[in-house]
This record gives structure tokens, C-alpha cells and sequence, in this order.
């Protein structure tokens, strides 16, 4: 499904708050097209990934590169502009605008391309009744499916989607999981899953991060469960030099 | 065993605190060899190193950036005239107004403590106004003309001069001795523990509006002080500078420049402050714009002044309140 | 009685300017300039200047100071206070008090202490008035910077609700983070928030220079009545600012039927009840209880008015 071009490739990457070191010298290549799900406990250093990817956090040391270009300094704006767009952690609607305003602040500064409003509301139909509303009143499902087509309407070529399924339904998660697989091959995805039956069945890779390091890499349909778990909290690999 | 207290300081800061007592006794004996000019610019002296330790106590210790200190300086001005016209002495009337001023600061603070920031900031600005505009109503004011204190001239101008001068460095020894042991004590430590994290200091138990308040009242008693000196030895007082905005501007440029949260950094801001006085005092507004410009860049390029200066070049803070505090 | 009353309100107008600048920065930049009434006596300055000076038109000078006072605004965000916002909410503080006493002082220095007034060269609009049935006259010129202020505000109100640019200034003062993942360049934002910021306070200036006169220290008084209009009128929407504006006026109009001096000191009451009165809400609400259900059904109501 992947066309073998390099997305993403990060290289080294460590990211601090303060003095803790959330990310500790993390290199990763993902493909064009693919299809990834981040996992971890809490604290794992999943989101600060997620948000260094983003911009929104600086690499204190190490190097991104999207599809070949060095990205490290550039700022959140400018790598949504570059095709780097990531729906946050609790979605961070604009409350006090409606759902229409929402979209059309991200089709405003993102990038041009396929998608527009009107594009996504088509991939979103459930949105179109809402679009004078105020976001700020919406139902958790409602949000996420707002809060994914806000990302896709600034046109990204690498998709990052944070705790896609946190405080939804199961019926909303199925809706939002048929909503993200019909945009499979037509851009990259990193999507942080705390269901791990979910992830494994949505995406062609997983990866799970312990303590700020990837502890696993691998495809889901191999990987044991067994293997995952002992990845997810961290145990066979936390002899010597995960621990600075 | 007797310990004195300055066992166990570092030897610089030894010397300093020595080098600090042969000042205050050569300045002591100073009015009798001095000019009645000189005499005047230290009194002025003190009065800028008074109201800058003050003003740092608020800003750099209790974290409250107040535009609005003139309130007191006015208010100690007004209360001693109204003191004086009822018959009470000059020089007692200083501290009595100052006193009295701390009684307003402390019903202010109920009010004005509970504000954010920047509501703080102005609100006390507005207060000094609006009490600049009630203090103009009193008759005996004459609206902005403003009124003498004629009674200090019922003293020879030499002895006028000298008991404000003696008054200024003493109550300035005793502030700057004073803030100093109260930086050391718990409401040093607490002040500071409010300032790095407000919510971790209100869970470990320390009630942040008592602290604040204490600091909010003796910095304003403080400033009374000063400014009532201040008019004494000017003789008029007139709401209009009394009330100006100009005093908390001064305060905020000493603290700022030399160094605001440190010890020795406001004394250092007001001594440059006197010093550019002197020099360019004559240049009138264009020196007053150039205080202003100094103080931009020292706000963006220097925030922590010139003791932050010296601390860059890896030396220790001159009398640190940090170590002491095991901060 | 009703003369003041209509006074006050047609006086609510320039507050409300002078305030509409300082309410944008504060909610979209996070920033308090506490020079910003030393820069509406700037535009007033340079609009005068332009006139006596040069010997420009009034309108025509409004028409090059405008511009002019915008770029300044754009200036000062990204040299000055870009810089100074990354220090906290102190260094803001101290930095616009420095740039409020170098411009007073350079202001005295470059024009002098005199007032100065731009109503000499408006001919007989400066008291050309109307009679109205009653025998109240109403002041032409106060009239028109009346309409003058609706329709800037106005125009400033739709301008936030129905531009890319509005929507980019409210989803920043909303979430700067989530505009960014949006595209947004906050820094763009708020230079241009600055801009218009500052040329609004130019404007306000100048509505002074034409009714009154200005003098360079009158600027710590027009922040002071800024913040005052602000306060009462709610930080964030624009028709609170409006309505603060002119419960200012008429506050001080009606004050100053007693005397000139009581004039500014009832807005200063105003100020302060209200200040309180806010604070008093908050503090209920943080007690719990019935006062908590009271504030909440008070504050509740207010911040469905406008944004927070």
C-alpha cells in the first residue's frame, strides 16, 4: 500500500520538559501512505512525540524531515503549511465558534488542495447538520468527526491524530475508525490508540513507546500479544541504557 | 557558644555589611562638614533607596507589581498637613501620617489583593486617583495649588535640614535592616515560595493573602515614610505631585535596573538612578525619555539587571536571600 | 440634567475607541500596554502636526495618520513587544511604562508643553450645534465622532466575524495552539491586532485633539479612562466596550454636574464598584453554596455574551 518514499523520518529526537526527558532519542521512518498506531501507557511520551512531530514542541536535540526536506525549525503554522497537520489531544475546537468558522480557519491557513469544506463534509456527512453550531456544544463523537475534518481540510500529506478514541462511544469510535479507513492510501497516519484490539486491527504498523523509547516496531498481524504487552509496559528492555 | 549573625556568611558578604555600618556612621557625622546642598541630594538619596527597597519587597518578593505606590506617598503627605494643622509637631506627625496610611493600605488590601495581575496594576492606580481626587476637595488643600506645611518653618533652616536628613537615614537603615530580616524570616521564605509557584505554596499551607498583605502594608507604610519625608523637606504639598505617577515610575526603574528579587539590587538601581540624575537631571524631559528608553531595554535585554549582570559572570549574588532560604 | 445625560453618552463614543484598542490587545495578544493612552496623544500629535505644520487638511491629515499610527503598531508588536511578552506578564508591565515615559517626555520635548487643539481648524464646527424641542442643543461635532465611533466599531466588529483575518484574530485569542495546528502564524495575528490597535487609539487621540486638548502627558489618564471603559464594559466583545464607553461618559457627566473635579472621580467610582462587584462574583462562586449558584447563573450569562 506504501509507495516506499520516506515521509517522515526522524532521527535522534529528544524532548524535555524541564528537566525530565519525555523523549529520549527516538529515531523513526515512516513510509508514504502508511498507516501507523502509536501506543504506551500514560506517560510514555506518546502526545510529547506527537506534538514534536507537530511543532508545537522543539526537538531539543536530533532531526525531522518530511518527505526529504529538514523541518526541525520550523514552527506548528509553517509545518501545517509544509503537510504536517496533528488533531490534538481533547480536540481543541474553538468553542465559541461555529463548526463552519472551525473549517474554514483551517481551509483559510492550511494548505490548498482536495480537500475543502465542501469536500469534507461530503467524507463527514454527520457534520453538515451541525455547521452553524456552536462547537463548543457538540457531543464527544460529533467533536472528533469536526475535529478530524478541521485537520483534513488544511490538505496534510502526514495525518497525526492523538488519542482518537478517548471519551468516545463505541458507536462513535466505529464511525470515526470508517471515516479515517476511507482516507487509507491518500496520505500517512499516525494515530495514538489506547485500544489495542482497535489498533491492531486498523493499522498496518505498530508501534509502542515505553518511557520515551520505542519498545516495539512491527507489523500487528505478526506480532503476538504477548510481544505487546511486554512492550507496553516496558519489561524486557529496561536493563542499562533506557535509563539515563 | 555565642553566634553572631554574621558567622557563616560568605567573606564578600562580610564586607560588605562592614563596609555598609562605616558608611551609615560616616553619613552620620556627614551634616557637619557637608554643604546644605549636599545634605539635601542625600536626603533625596535616601528617599529614592527607601522607596526602591519598598517597592522591590512588593514586585520582587510578593509579586505584586503596584503602579499605584503614590497613593501612600500622597496620602502620608495629606495626613501630615491635616496632622499639623491640628496642632500636632512636625516631625512625630511624619510617622503618625505613615501609620495612618497603613491603616488605608491595609483596607485597601482586602480589595485590591484579591485582584489578578494586571487588574492589580491599574486598580491601584485608579485608588491613587481617586484619592488624589477626594484629598482636592478638602479645603485646606486648595484643590491643586495644594498648601505649605507652614509650621516647619517655625524651625532655622539649618536645623529643618538636619532633622530630615538624620530622620531619612536612619528610617533608611532601619528599612533596609528591617527588609532584610524580614526576607530572611518565614515571610521571606514564604514570599518567595509564593512568587516561584502560588498553588504549590497555597497547598503546603502557606495562607498567600496574609503574606501578601503583610508586604502590601509595611511596603506601604514604607513608602508613606519616604514621601512624607520627602514633602517635609520640599515644605509644600500639592496632590498633583504628591499623587503622581511618576514615584511608582521611579521605584519600578531603580528596582528594574538594578536587579529586581535581589537584596542589594534596588539599592544599586537607586544610587545609578541618583547618579543619572545629577548628570543629565538638567537635559529636563529629553533625560526623563532617555529613562524611559533605558528602562525598555533593560526590561527585554536585562530583566534581572545589573545584579542578573554580575550573576552572569558566574559570581555569587552580593547578600542573597536564595541560599539563605535553601532555595 | 438630560443635556449631560446625551453629553455622556455621545462622550461614551471616544471612550469607547480609546478603549476598543487596549480591549483587542489584552484579548487577543494577552498583552497590557500601559502606554497605550501615550499613543493616542501620539496620533493626536502627529495629526496636528500634519495641519500646522505641514498644513494639511483635518480630514486629510486623519487620513495619513491612521496609516501611519498602524505601522507604528505593527512596529512596536514586533520589535517591542513580541519580545517583551516572552517574559512573563512583568516585563510587559515594565517595558510599556519605559515606552510611556520616553514617548511623554519626547512628546514635551519635540512640541512642547502647551495644549494643543485641532478645533481651531474645523471652522464652526467646534459649536456649531442643534436645538432640540426642550431647548437642549446638541453639539454637532460631539454627534458626528459619535456616529464616526459606531461605524468604526462597527466596521471592526464585522471585520472579526467575517474575515479570514477576524476568524485567524478570535481561533488565536481562543487557542493559540490549535490555530497554529491550523495554519495560523500567531505572530502575524498579532502584529496585526497591534496595528489596529494602535491606530485606534490614534483615532481616539485625535477625537480629543478635536473636542478638547491634549497636552503629552494627558496619555497615563486616557489609559486610565481606557481601562475604565474596558473594565465596566467586559473584556472581549466589542458592543461591551461600547456599552462600558458610555456608561463611563455618562458617569463622568453626570459627575461633573456636581464639579469638574467630581466628574473624573465618578467614573473612578464606577470603575471600582464594578471591579468589585465582578471580584465579589468570584469569590461567591469559589465559596459554593447558594451564592456559588447565583454567581454561576450571573457569570454564566455573561460569558454567553461574549467571548472569554
Amino acid at each position: 500500500m506504501t509507495t516506499g518514499k520516506i515521509a517522515l523520518l526522524l532521527v535522534d529526537a529528544v524532548g524535555r520538559h524541564g528537566q525530565l526527558q519525555a523523549v529520549k532519542s527516538l529515531s523513526l521512518s515512516i513510509a508514504e501512505n502508511e498507516v501507523v498506531a502509536l501506543i504506551g501507557a500514560n506517560g510514555a511520551g506518546k502526545t510529547t512525540l506527537m506534538r514534536m512531530l507537530a511543532g508545537l514542541h522543539p526537538l531539543a536535540e536530533g532531526r525531522l524531515a518530511l518527505f526529504g526536506n529538514d523541518v526541525t525549525a520550523l514552527p506548528a503554522h509553517d509545518r501545517v503549511k509544509a503537510g504536517i497537520v496533528l488533531s490534538p489531544e481533547g480536540r481543541r475546537l474553538f468553542g465559541d465558534m461555529t463548526v463552519r468558522e472551525n473549517l474554514m480557519i483551517a481551509a483559510e491557513n492550511g494548505r490548498r488542495g482536495d480537500w475543502t469544506v465542501a469536500t469534507a463534509c461530503d467524507a463527514f456527512p454527520q457534520i453538515v447538520p451541525l455547521l452553524d453550531r456552536p462547537a463548543g456544544g457538540l457531543s464527544g463523537g460529533q467533536r472528533q468527526a469536526v475535529a478530524i475534518a478541521r485537520a483534513l481540510v488544511a490538505n496534510p500529506s502526514v495525518l497525526l491524530l492523538d488519542e482518537v478514541s478517548l471519551g468516545l462511544s463505541p458507536a462513535a469510535v466505529d464511525g470515526v475508525y470508517q471515516s479515517l479507513a476511507a482516507l487509507r492510501g491518500r496520505m500517512t497516519m499516525v494515530v495514538v490508540e489506547q485500544d489495542l484490539t482497535r489498533a491492531m486491527s486498523f493499522a498496518e504498523r505498530l508501534i509502542c513507546m515505553a518511557e520515551g523509547v520505542l519498545e516495539l516496531d512491527g507489523n500487528p498481524a505478526v506480532l503476538t500479544r504477548e510481544e505487546i504487552t511486554n512492550a507496553y509496559f516496558g519489561i524486557h528492555k529496561t536493563t542499562g541504557a533506557s535509563h539515563a | 557558644m555565642t553566634k553572631t549573625p554574621l558567622l557563616g556568611m560568605a567573606s564578600a558578604d562580610r564586607r560588605l555589611i562592614w563596609l555598609a555600618a562605616s558608611a551609615l556612621a560616616v553619613l552620620a557625622i556627614l551634616p557637619a562638614f557637608g554643604s546644605a546642598l549636599a545634605v539635601d541630594k542625600l536626603t533625596y538619596l535616601f528617599i529614592l533607596i527607601m522607596f526602591a527597597t519598598m517597592w522591590n519587597l512588593l514586585a520582587g518578593y510578593a509579586g505584586l507589581v503596584s503602579v499605584g505606590q503614590q497613593a501612600f506617598v500622597g496620602l502620608g503627605g495629606y495626613a501630615m498637613v491635616r496632622m499639623v494643622d491640628a496642632g500636632l509637631p512636625p516631625f512625630p506627625a511624619i510617622f503618625i501620617a505613615a501609620l495612618c496610611t497603613g491603616v488605608v493600605a491595609w483596607a485597601m488590601s482586602w480589595f485590591v489583593l484579591r485582584m489578578k495581575a494586571g487588574e492589580f496594576a491599574i486598580a491601584t492606580w485608579v485608588i491613587a486617583e481617586a484619592i488624589r481626587a477626594m484629598v482636592s476637595f478638602d479645603p485646606i488643600i486648595q484643590g491643586e495649588t495644594g498648601t505649605s506645611i507652614t509650621a516647619l518653618n517655625a524651625y532655622a533652616p539649618e536645623m529643618r535640614r538636619l532633622t530630615i536628613y538624620l530622620l531619612a537615614l536612619a528610617t533608611t537603615a532601619l528599612m533596609v535592616w528591617g527588609s532584610w530580616k524580614l526576607l530572611q524570616g518565614r515571610t521571606g521564605a514564604e514570599a518567595q515560595a509564593i512568587r516561584d509557584d502560588e498553588e504549590a505554596a497555597a497547598s503546603v499551607g502557606i495562607s498567600t493573602f496574609q503574606v501578601k498583605q503583610r508586604i502590601y502594608i509595611l511596603a506601604s507604610i514604607g513608602c508613606a515614610v519616604a514621601g512624607t519625608l520627602w514633602l517635609a523637606s520640599a515644605i509644600t504639598f500639592q496632590p498633583r505631585t504628591g499623587f503622581g505617577v511618576q514615584w511608582s515610575v521611579f521605584m519600578l526603574f531603580m528596582v528594574l535596573v538594578g536587579g529586581i528579587g535581589t537584596f542589594i539590587g534596588p539599592i544599586l538601581g537607586a544610587l545609578l538612578f541618583f547618579a543619572l540624575q545629577e548628570i543629565f537631571g538638567d537635559f529636563g524631559a529629553w533625560y526623563l525619555a532617555g529613562v524611559g528608553i533605558v528602562a525598555i531595554l533593560f526590561a527585554l535585554y536585562l530583566p534581572r539587571g545589573i545584579v542578573g549582570l554580575w550573576l552572569d559572570k558566574g559570581r555569587d549574588e552580593p547578600l542573597t536571600m536564595r541560599k539563605r532560604l535553601g532555595i | 440634567m438630560l443635556e449631560a445625560l446625551i453629553q455622556g453618552i455621545l462622550l461614551g463614543g471616544y471612550y469607547a475607541v480609546l478603549a476598543a484598542g487596549l480591549s483587542l490587545m489584552f484579548g487577543v495578544v494577552r498583552f497590557i500596554n500601559l502606554a497605550h493612552g501615550d499613543m493616542a496623544v501620539l496620533g493626536a500629535m502627529i495629526a496636528l502636526w500634519f495641519v500646522q505644520g505641514v498644513g494639511l487638511s483635518v480630514s486629510l491629515a486623519i487620513a495619513v495618520t491612521l496609516p501611519a499610527m498602524a505601522a507604528l503598531g505593527w512596529l512596536m508588536q514586533r520589535l517591542i513587544f513580541e519580545r517583551a511578552l516572552r517574559g512573563g506578564f512583568l516585563i510587559p508591565i515594565l517595558t510599556t511604562i519605559g515606552l510611556g515615559a520616553a514617548l511623554q517626555n519626547g512628546m514635551f520635548g519635540l512640541f512642547g508643553s502647551e495644549t494643543k487643539s485641532l478645533g481651531a481648524h474645523i471652522g464652526g464646527l467646534s459649536w456649531a450645534s442643534w436645538e432640540l424641542p426642550g431647548g437642549i442643543f446638541l453639539g454637532q461635532l460631539p454627534v458626528y465622532m459619535f456616529l464616526t465611533a459606531i461605524v468604526v466599531l462597527g466596521t471592526l466588529h464585522l471585520v472579526l466575524t467575517r474575515t479570514a483575518f477576524g476568524r485567524a484574530v478570535r481561533a488565536t485569542a481562543t487557542d493559540a495552539d490549535a490555530a497554529a495546528l491550523c495554519g495560523i502564524d500567531a505572530r502575524r495575528v498579532h502584529r496585526g491586532a497591534a496595528a489596529i490597535a494602535v491606530a485606534l487609539a490614534g483615532l481616539a487621540g485625535i477625537f480629543l485633539a478635536l473636542r478638547a486638548q491634549v497636552t503629552p502627558f494627558a496619555g497615563p489618564m486616557l489609559l486610565i479612562f481606557a481601562f475604565e471603559a474596558v473594565v465596566i464594559g467586559g473584556i472581549g466583545s466589542l458592543r461591551g466596550t461600547l456599552l462600558g464607553g458610555i456608561a463611563l461618559g455618562v458617569a463622568q457627566a453626570l459627575g461633573g454636574l456636581i464639579s469638574p473635579q467630581f466628574s473624573i472621580l465618578a467614573g473612578h467610582v464606577v470603575f471600582l464598584t464594578v471591579l468589585g462587584w465582578r471580584m465579589s462574583q468570584v469569590a461567591a462562586a469559589d465559596r459554593g453554596g447558594w451564592r456559588s449558584a447565583y454567581a454561576a447563573l450571573i457569570l454564566k450569562h455573561k460569558t454567553a455574551g461574549g467571548k472569554r
